[in-house]
């Protein structure tokens, strides 16, 4: 250790600089070179179009600085769609080097890179792709279906999409300044220490997680808020739909995890800028307590990715049942059960801590406790499918599929659960498959359903349905061949995150691993091509305001909706309101009253940019940026509150004039 | 923000007209969302109180905190900041009363407590450091450090944002935002008060017996 401190003092700090030099840029890993021609030209070409269509000043007014829910949730799915291509990357990369390096082969990636890439890939899924997907979906739908106007604070949702951007951009910034952490995606000390992680990576995912943790925990907060403020009048919480239920639960978690994450990463911040002794093996420091405090975090954040896609699961199957959903009471309590648990399970994740049998035993029985109310959804969702007329679109694919695969994960997680048979699958590639299993069978395909479910919601046409089907098989396929070969290596004892093997009869499950990987890109590039091809086709796809004759108030405004989301104020009686409305042959007066909307600001853009900036200050010790950007954040705050202008009335005249044009595509 | 009007017959224009005396059914949502926004911080709080709970009693061979707390000087500090408290309560009760300038005289009044509890924390902090009692001297300290330090952040964001609210009163009154915004300080101050009576209880105090 004495060697590593000399070595650190030895790095050359400028002042100007910092510890950023040319040796920084990695000039010397042509993968990376590629990597940065592909991202650099692909770049120019967007910014050449932009600058042809001239679309600068559109993205500025109507994007960048929008305070609207619907547009915000639309961002936030981009960039989840942005960095799920990154984060895929990543998967290739690893699935190419184990099925390559085995038997004293090395496969083409260093050990060093490899590292960095398992850690990449795991902090994108999570963070920037599964949280940002989830998000949005939630800031798109939830506000529709509750019948308000906005979220309950509009400026901070916009601040807390840019503060996630800040993060994510942080993230991609490390692929060609620096490197990124080395440490796994928990990054557990004392590997991710001052001592044993030198180099900025570490910091990069230090100040990117905080930077866009502050937006998650912020947009938590006015979520929350919303759903118990803006309720259109007569909405009890017991008439909520489903989906809004799981968006109060998630959200809450939200609010009671993301502190303890922010808690944890400073105590690891200081350790290695201020050389305290949270984390360190010496002077008192206790490694074992990250490994608490962060799984305190983790374990509802796993719960606050599932929760919300339950909620689509929900609304989808009775949708296309057409049928009200069975047993409404036992999925609100369900959900409120996972969401108490989710937070007394969280050392199932290192038995092997060695708290002993008595430890060990409450929190494996607290863990299997959780199947149950899980349990209780998917009997829920199948006894509404039963004797219903289930109709077999593409977002009701999506959920069959997930439903049957999310089950398989879920048991594999009960495996889990029992201490002593974890103790033969701590870290081994039979976990990997687990949470995979859940996840991409749970939450992504969750998120593709959502998609193809809400889409004609936010732009007036329905995807193309040849390529959500083929787009779906190919995922599904692809997500068996890749993952179930991985429980059997786990089985065997292959523990993760290994670049290279030396027993060859491991190859062939990693080669039909590569396959399935292979596969599920042509699942993601069907549904990109479905996405081209259906804006192009758009008008005849279009699809009116109602195409799935859905239940909830999401559709019951125009789509696209109206800026303002409904014309006039609803009064709601009771559950699947939009249902009994349409049976009542329900039509908007013409009578119409003006409405507060309000103003868009560029106040978040500008508070993350300087986030940002401070954020790569403090990673490459450039102290003078740092407090420069530091001081230009709060007096920019204090700037803003400056401003009481905040919003306005629409006209009635101008809400007569939509609704009579109604929505176009 | 209240976003939805019920239709209202007859002509009706802009913020004037009847239609701002028709929200009705939502009331702001700031008080709940600061709310839950300070139970968020409370799990902040939390986790560090949580952090010294284990850490606490790991001095590595350093002095503990009967070398170094003395209760004479903490106690000076938690009056101040309960004065503090005691003097934003009757701010807030001179705006219930619209009463303007007594409501900025008593906020600077609460101000200049809250800067003196920040100079006596500030004092403590560097003498500690100077005596080689610092953060990184073991992590009894470290969590020390971290859990005062961490409050002390709070109440010097505190203040900074009754300064500006003061220069906000003089220039546009207590309207109903103005209003909304004191309020709201009002419950983050004295959020930072109950904290400290954890700190004082539970760093100072328990350690001393």
């Amino acid at each position: 250790m004495a060697t590593e401190v000399a070595q650190t003092t030895q790095e050359s700090i400028s002042p100007i600089f910092g510890r950023l030099s040319l040796e920084s840029i990695p000039y010397h890993e042509p993968i990376l070179i590629f990597t940065f021609l592909g991202v650099a030209v692909a770049g120019l070409i967007v910014l050449g179009l932009m600058t042809y269509y001239k679309a600068w000043k559109p993205l500025w007014t109507d994007w960048v600085t929008t305070i609207d829910h619907k547009k915000i949730g639309i961002m936030y799915m981009v960039l989840g769609f942005i960095m799920f291509v990154r984060g895929f990357a990543d998967a290739l990369m690893m699935r190419l080097q184990q099925a390559m390096a085995a038997g004293g082969a090395e496969g083409y990636l260093p050990a060093h890179h490899y590292d960095q890439v398992f850690t990449a890939h795991g902090v994108i899924m999570i963070f920037f792709v599964a949280m940002a997907f989830i998000t949005g979906i939630m800031n798109f739908v939830m506000p529709l279906q509750i019948g308000a106007r906005d979220v309950a604070f509009p400026f901070l949702n916009n601040f807390s999409f840019w503060m996630t951007v800040a993060g994510a951009l942080l993230v991609n910034l490390s692929l060609f300044i620096g490197e990124f952490a080395r440490v796994g995606w928990l990054a557990f000390p004392p590997l991710s220490g001052a001592a044993y992680s030198t180099g900025p990576g570490m910091d990069y995912y230090l100040w990117a997680l905080q930077i866009a943790g502050i937006g998650t925990t912020l947009s938590g907060v006015n979520m929350v808020a919303t759903i118990f403020k803006m309720r259109a009048p007569g909405m009890k919480l017991f008439d909520m739909p489903i989906f809004t239920w799981t968006a109060l639960c998630t959200n809450i978690l939200i609010v009671a995890a993301f502190p303890v994450l922010t808690a944890t990463l400073t105590m690891l911040t200081l350790d290695r800028y201020l050389g305290t002794h949270f984390f360190t093996n010496d002077l008192g420091g206790n490694p074992m307590m990250y490994v608490n405090l962060i799984w305190i975090w983790g374990h509802p954040e796993v719960y606050i990715l599932i929760l919300p896609l339950f909620g689509v699961f929900s609304e989808i199957v009775a949708t296309f049942s057409r049928k009200p959903l069975f047993g409404y009471k036992t999925m609100v309590w369900a959900t409120a059960c996972i969401m108490v648990l989710s937070f007394v399970v969280w050392l199932h994740h290192f038995f092997t801590m060695g708290s002993g049998a008595n430890v060990n035993t409450f929190f494996g029985i607290t863990t299997m406790i959780i199947a149950v109310p899980t349990g209780v959804k998917i009997f829920n969702w199948l006894f509404t499918m039963y004797k219903g007329r289930v109709h077999f679109e593409v977002p009701m694919l999506w959920v069959i599929g997930a439903i049957v695969t999310f089950t398989i994960g879920g048991m594999t997680g009960v495996m889990l659960a029992i201490p002593p048979v974890d103790f033969q699958f701590h870290n081994s590639l039979f976990l990997i498959a687990h949470f995979h299993n859940v996840i991409i069978g749970g939450v992504v395909w969750g998120v593709y359903a959502a998609v193809y479910y809400w889409w004609p919601k936010a732009f007036g046409f329905k995807l193309h349905d040849g390529l959500g089907k083929a787009s779906f098989w190919c995922w599904f396929v692809g997500f068996y061949l890749a993952f179930m070969p991985l429980y059997a290596l786990g089985l065997i004892g292959v523990t993760r995150r290994i670049n290279s093997y030396d027993d060859p009869a491991w190859q062939p499950y990693f080669v039909i691993a590569a396959i399935g990987a292979v596969m599920i890109l042509f699942g993601i590039l069907f549904t990109f091509a479905n996405f081209a091809y259906s804006i192009y086709k758009r008008k005849e796809l279009a699809c009116g305001s109602d195409p799935w004759d859905a239940r909830t108030l999401d559709w019951a405004t125009q789509s696209p909706p109206a800026k303002y989301n409904f014309p006039q104020d609803l009064h709601i009686r009771g559950r699947d309101e939009f249902w009994r409305m349409k049976q009542e042959g329900f039509k908007w007066s013409k009578n119409y009253s003006p409405i507060h909307m309000p103003h868009y600001t560029h106040a978040g853009f500008v508070l993350s940019a300087l986030a940002m900036i401070f954020g790569f200050a403090m990673i490459w010790y450039i102290w003078w940026l740092a407090v420069v950007a530091f001081v230009g954040v709060v007096s920019f705050t204090i700037y803003h509150t400056f401003n009481y202008n905040r919003d306005y009335y629409i006209p009635t005249e101008e809400i007569a004039e939509t609704e009579a044009k109604g929505a176009t595509v | 923000m209240t976003m939805l009007d019920t239709p209202v017959t007859g002509p009706i224009e802009g913020p004037d007209g009847p239609a701002h005396s028709q929200h009705h059914h939502h009331e702001s949502p700031t008080p709940i969302g600061f709310w839950v926004y300070l139970m968020s911080d409370c799990i902040i709080f939390g986790t560090l109180f949580a952090t010294y709970a284990v850490l606490g009693g790991n001095y590595a061979g350093g002095p503990g905190p009967k070398d170094l707390f003395e209760p004479g000087f903490v106690a000076w500090e938690t009056a101040l900041l309960l004065i503090s408290s005691v003097t934003f309560g009757i701010a807030m009760l001179q705006a219930l009363k619209h009463k303007l300038n007594a409501t900025i005289i008593w906020l600077l009044i609460t101000a200049l407590f809250g800067i003196g509890f920040l100079v006596m924390e500030v004092y403590e902090f560097h003498h500690l450091i100077h005596i080689g009692a610092g953060p990184d001297r073991s992590a009894f300290l470290s969590a020390f450090f971290l859990l005062v330090g961490t409050h002390g952040l709070h109440v010097t964001f505190g203040t900074i944002w009754l300064l500006t609210l003061v220069v906000q009163l003089k220039t546009r009154g207590l309207g109903e935002a103005n209003m909304r915004r004191l309020s709201t300080l009002s419950m983050f101050w004295h959020f930072l008060d109950l904290i400290w009576i954890g700190v004082f209880s539970f760093v100072y105090l328990v350690r001393l017996v």
